[in-house]
C-alpha cells in the first residue's frame, strides 16, 4: 500500500487507491440508481403533458364521451361520477376510520384493542380488488350496479388509512393537555371531542385527503360495482362512471379518440392527486 | 403511551355520558372488524361452487378453460408469483440505493424533492402505470419482438419452441424466445411491477436508515472508513431487518396489484411459456374475466381466486408487519 504522506494533513492520504474507487464507485452507482428510481415520475408527466394538455379544453370538462368511433366529447360523466363516489366513500371513510383512530389511541388498555389495531393493518394490505368482489356480493348481487357500490369499495380501502394517519397525530397531543381537561372536571369524552380532536385536526384532516388522493385512482375495484356510465348520471343507484374507469376503457379502445380522453383523463387525475398530496404535505408541515 | 395512573374520579354526570360515548366509538371502530369478517365471508360463500367441484385440485391443476368448466389455478398463481419476486429481486437493490442517497449523499436541499419525488411515484395510480406501460414501453419491447421475427434463423427458433409450447412444455432458451408482436406480456408486467413497488421499499429504507444512531457512523469515520465502508458495514446491517420488512410489504402490494397487470400482461392463461409472451396474474384474471363470467363455476372459480389473494396478502402483510414491529425500535410503519 502507498505510504502516507503527512505534508497533506486533512486530505484523506491513508486510503488505498482500491478502496478509494470503491468508494467512488459505489457512490456514482447509488446516484445513478436514484435517477432510475426518479425517472418515470418524470418521463410519466412529461408523456401525460405532453399527450394530454391538448385535449383538456372546454369540452373536456362539459361533455360526456362521443359515441365510438366519433369526435369530440370530454369526460364530464366521469368527473361527476368520481365526485360523488369520493364524497360517499368520505363518509364511511371517515366516520369508521377517526372513531377507530380515537379508540386505538384514546382507550389502548380495552381488551378489543390490540385486535382492531391488527385487522385495522391487515385490511390495509387487502388488494383494491378483492375490496371490489366484496362490494359486488354485498350490493351489486341484490341492487344491480351503482355507484353506491363503488363508493363502498372505495369507503372500505379508506378506512385503514384514516384509522392509521388519526391514531398517530392523536397520541402526538401531550397526556398533559388531556390530564388538564379532566382536572378541570370535563368528562372523558368532551376531552377527547372539545380538546384532543382539534388538538389533532391538522394530522387528521392530512391523513383523510392522503387516503381520498389514494382511492381517487383505483379503478379495480370499480370495475364490477360502479361499472361506467356514458352518460352524467346524480343517481347514486345506478351505475356510474369514475375517472380512472374511463382512463382504463380509453387506454385499452381501439379508438384514437377514447384513447385521447385516456391520456387527458390520466393528466387530469394524477395533477389532482398530486396536488392533493402537496396540499396535504404543507398542512402536516404547519402544524 | 402512558394514560394518567389514576383514572380522573367519576362523577354521576360524566360517568355515563363517557360510557356512552365509548359505545359508540367502540361501535363505529368494529366496522374494522365487520368489514374484515364480511370479506371472508362473502368470498367464501361465492368461492364454495368452485372448491366443493374441485377441492385441492383447484390449485394443482394447469388447465383453464371456461368453455369444459375445467378450472386450475396453477397457471395464474405462478405468474402472480413470478411477476412479483422478478420485481421484488430488481427493485430491491435500486430502493436502498435511492434510499442511501436521500439519507446519506444527498444535501438538505435536495434530499427533500428527491424523497417527496419517491412518494409521488406511490401516489401514482395503477391505471396510469397500466396508460404508460401501453403506449411507451410496450411500442420499444414491440420493436425488439418484430426485429426477432425479421431474421429467418430466429424464425426457425421460433417454430421448434412453437412445437414445444402447444406440447406444454418449454426449454430455457425458448423462455426467451418472443410469442407475441405486441411487446405486451410477462417482461412488460415485470417491468411496470418494478417502478409501482420501488416507492414501497425505498420509503421504509429511508425510514430506517434513518434510524441508525449517529454513533454508529461517527464511531467508522472516526476509524478511517470511506462513506461506503461506513455505509455497507455500519448502516446496512443495522437497518437490514427493517428493510426486509419494507420488502415483504412492497411483495404485499405486487401481489395484488390489478390494473396495470391486467392491461400490459397478454391476458393468455397457459402456463409460464415465455418471458416476452402472454401470462396472467391471479389479480389480472379477477379484472379481466369476473365481468363477463356467466357459467356459475367459471365465476365462482374467479372468486376462489380472490380467496386466495385475500389470504396470501393477509399472510404476507402479518409477516411485514412482525418484523418491521419486532426489529425497529418504534413502528414506523
Amino acid at each position: 500500500m502507498s505510504a502516507a504522506t503527512p505534508a497533506r494533513a486533512n486530505a484523506p492520504t491513508r486510503l488505498s487507491p482500491a478502496r478509494r474507487a470503491q468508494n467512488l464507485i459505489m457512490g456514482a452507482l447509488i446516484l445513478v440508481a436514484t435517477l432510475v428510481v426518479v425517472a418515470p415520475l418524470v418521463l410519466i408527466f412529461i408523456y401525460l403533458l405532453r399527450e394530454g394538455l391538448g385535449a383538456m379544453n372546454a369540452d373536456f370538462f362539459t361533455k360526456v364521451p362521443a359515441p365510438e368511433g366519433e369526435t369530440g366529447g370530454g369526460l364530464l360523466n366521469a368527473i361527476t361520477g368520481s365526485v360523488q363516489m369520493l364524497l360517499m366513500a368520505s363518509v364511511i371513510g371517515v366516520l369508521v376510520g377517526v372513531s377507530g383512530g380515537i379508540f386505538l389511541s384514546e382507550y389502548p388498555r380495552h381488551p378489543l384493542m390490540p385486535s382492531i389495531r391488527m385487522l385495522s393493518d391487515v385490511l390495509a394490505g387487502i388488494p383494491a380488488i378483492v375490496m371490489g368482489l366484496v362490494a359486488y356480493g354485498l350490493i351489486v348481487l341484490q341492487f344491480g350496479f351503482s355507484g353506491f357500490a363503488g363508493a363502498l369499495a372505495l369507503g372500505f380501502l379508506m378506512i385503514p388509512i384514516v384509522v392509521r394517519t388519526s391514531e398517530e397525530v392523536l397520541k402526538l397531543v401531550p397526556q398533559t393537555v388531556r390530564e388538564a381537561g379532566l382536572a378541570l372536571g370535563l368528562p372523558k369524552w368532551l376531552v377527547t371531542l372539545r380538546i384532543v380532536l382539534p388538538a389533532a385536526a391538522g394530522g387528521i384532516i392530512t391523513g383523510i385527503m392522503l387516503a381520498l388522493a389514494r382511492v381517487a385512482g383505483e379503478a379495480a375495484p370499480l370495475l364490477f360495482t360502479a361499472f361506467g356510465n356514458p352518460n352524467v348520471n346524480l343517481d347514486p343507484g345506478k351505475p356510474m362512471s369514475a375517472l380512472p374507469l374511463e382512463i382504463y376503457r380509453g387506454a385499452t379502445s381501439a379508438y384514437d379518440e377514447n384513447q385521447r380522453l385516456a391520456k387527458a383523463g390520466a393528466l387530469l387525475l394524477i395533477s389532482l392527486i398530486f396536488v392533493t398530496s402537496l396540499l396535504a404535505r404543507r398542512f402536516s408541515r404547519r402544524r | 403511551m402512558s394514560e394518567p395512573a389514576k383514572p380522573a374520579p367519576r362523577r354521576g354526570l360524566s360517568s355515563r355520558s363517557d360510557r356512552t360515548f365509548e359505545v359508540v366509538i367502540l361501535a363505529l371502530a368494529s366496522v374494522i372488524v365487520l368489514v374484515f369478517l364480511t370479506s371472508i365471508w362473502q368470498l367464501a360463500k361465492e368461492s364454495w361452487p368452485a372448491l366443493q367441484q374441485f377441492g385441492w385440485r383447484f390449485f394443482t391443476e394447469r388447465t383453464w378453460n371456461p368453455v369444459n368448466n375445467s378450472f386450475g389455478a396453477v397457471s395464474m398463481i405462478t405468474g402472480t408469483l413470478v411477476t412479483s419476486l422478478a420485481a421484488l429481486v430488481i427493485s430491491v437493490p435500486l430502493a436502498i440505493a435511492s434510499a442511501l442517497f436521500v439519507a446519506e449523499y444527498a444535501p438538505k436541499w435536495l434530499a427533500n424533492p428527491v424523497g417527496y419525488l419517491i412518494e409521488l411515484l406511490a401516489a401514482v395510480p395503477s391505471v396510469v402505470y397500466g396508460l404508460w406501460a401501453l403506449f411507451v414501453i410496450a411500442p420499444i419491447l414491440s420493436r425488439w419482438e418484430q426485429g426477432f421475427f425479421a431474421q429467418p434463423d430466429k424464425v426457425a427458433t421460433y417454430t421448434a419452441c412453437k412445437n414445444l409450447w402447444d406440447q406444454g412444455q418449454t426449454t430455457l432458451q425458448c423462455f426467451f424466445v418472443p410469442s407475441t408482436f405486441d411487446g405486451r406480456g410477462l417482461a412488460l408486467a415485470i417491468i411496470i411491477l418494478t417502478v409501482m413497488i420501488l416507492p414501497y421499499t425505498a420509503s421504509v429504507a429511508r425510514d430506517v436508515i434513518r434510524l441508525v444512531p449517529a454513533d454508529q457512523r461517527e464511531a467508522m469515520y472516526a476509524l478511517g472508513a470511506t462513506k461506503w465502508e461506513v455505509i455497507s458495514r455500519a448502516i446496512l446491517p443495522y437497518a437490514r431487518a427493517g428493510i426486509m420488512g419494507g420488502v415483504i410489504l412492497a411483495l404485499g402490494r405486487a401481489l395484488g396489484e390489478t390494473l396495470a397487470v391486467a392491461m400490459v400482461i397478454g391476458d393468455s392463461q397457459e402456463l409460464l411459456k415465455s418471458l416476452f409472451g402472454g401470462a396472467s396474474t391471479m389479480a389480472s384474471v379477477i379484472a379481466n374475466q369476473f365481468g363477463d363470467a356467466q357459467e356459475r363455476l367459471h365465476r365462482s372459480s374467479v372468486v376462489t381466486l380472490g380467496l386466495s389473494l385475500f389470504f396470501l396478502s393477509v399472510a404476507v402483510n402479518y409477516v411485514a408487519r412482525l418484523i418491521i414491529a419486532r426489529l425497529t425500535p418504534k413502528g414506523i410503519l
